[in-house]
């Protein structure tokens, strides 16, 4: 349910770049962790978008894997499901190295074509 | 029209994260702590407030009182004589499930901030949206009741991580559930481990000096920075 607060973090992110060219791909680097619904994400976005220079672009989401590192002992792994505890030390010092992104990487957008001087 | 690549790389929340902080450091400037206060609906999120507020010996304090609609729970506050400030998040589109640094913001003129050394901010009640935008505040809490099963850990990690204590309520009710209070423990260990946490019921009081005390320690008056 968040998805809809989350697109319209993305519509305000784009429209600060886009500098009033139409946008047709936005692309964005999605976190495990960040459970976000990909489906609803895409469902909102196109909603959100409507009335902006988003309206009617592809949303390309990257879904990042999530991978820790622990700061105890350096191991380093990818988990499926959320659980936090280093599995070599049993440590709880565990920081996220990927996964914890939801970031706007590039947008392709429509540049006017320029009026070459006769 | 040809068409061009934009490189962007910006967190899509940097605008709020921007925002939580102005709201922080006029906090800090005021002297005062704050305290984000979540979980889902019906879990004594405002019980919690009731039982303790008045109680905090030396520690000034004030609510924040965030809902989609309605003022229900700032008036159960009213007979407590301590400043209950009511933001409601229905002006936005079907009213906003969580409350964000903006709407925080907002609030911040009506808050009296020279007359509190602890804030606490009630959010909306849902165990998704709230651990997804920072208000400016210097604590997150989050509670869970154990009515609400011993898996809520696993299916909601963002919000069991997203907070710096973890109230588990209601466990005056424990003889006549099936839940095993170890097992939640448990998972809350696995997806936040060594996060604090105080066990207890609010309505018998059980464990309330826990979070009373916990509150004493994050409240401890402040000076303010002129």
């Amino acid at each position: 349910m968040h998805e809809l607060s989350l697109s319209s973090a993305i519509v305000n992110t784009v429209v600060k770049h886009a500098a009033d060219r139409p946008v047709t791909t936005v692309y964005l680097r999605v976190g495990a962790l960040r459970q976000v619904v990909s489906d609803t994400l895409d469902f909102y976005f196109e909603f959100v978008a409507r009335g902006t220079v988003c309206e009617g672009a592809r949303l390309e989401q990257e879904l990042i894997p999530a991978s820790l590192r622990c700061r105890g002992c350096g191991q380093e792994w990818q988990i499926e499901i959320p659980a936090f505890r280093c599995p070599e030390c049993g440590g709880s010092e565990v920081e996220v190295a990927s996964g914890d992104e939801f970031e706007v990487e590039a947008i392709d957008v429509e540049e006017a074509q320029c009026i070459a001087p006769r | 029209m040809h068409r061009t690549k934009v490189r962007i790389v910006e967190d899509a929340l940097d605008a709020n994260n921007t925002i939580a902080s102005a709201n922080r450091a006029d906090f800090d400037r005021a002297g005062v702590k704050v305290v984000n206060f979540m979980s889902a609906p019906g879990a004594g999120k405002t019980t919690l407030l009731e039982r303790v507020v008045t109680d905090l010996p030396g520690v000034r304090v004030g609510v924040l009182e965030g809902d989609v609609e309605g003022s229900m729970d700032a008036d159960r506050l009213a007979h407590l004589h301590i400043p209950v400030t009511q933001l409601n998040t229905g002006a936005g589109f079907g009213g906003e499930c969580h409350l964000d640094a903006n709407m925080v913001r907002s609030a911040i003129p009506a808050l009296p901030l020279d007359d509190i050394d602890l804030l606490l901010v009630e959010n909306v009640g849902n165990l998704v949206c709230p651990a997804e935008f920072r208000i400016g505040e210097d604590a997150r809490v989050m509670v869970t009741a154990v009515t609400e099963g011993e898996d809520k850990p696993l299916k909601y990690p963002l919000m069991f991580r997203a907070c710096e204590l973890v109230i588990v309520n209601k466990i005056d009710l424990l003889p006549h559930l099936d839940f095993d209070l170890e097992k939640l423990l448990y998972n809350i260990d696995v997806v936040h481990p060594d996060v604090e946490r105080v066990v207890l019921s609010a309505r018998t009081g059980e464990g309330l000096e826990a979070w009373r005390e916990w509150l004493l320690r994050l409240g401890a008056r402040q000076e303010a920075i002129a």
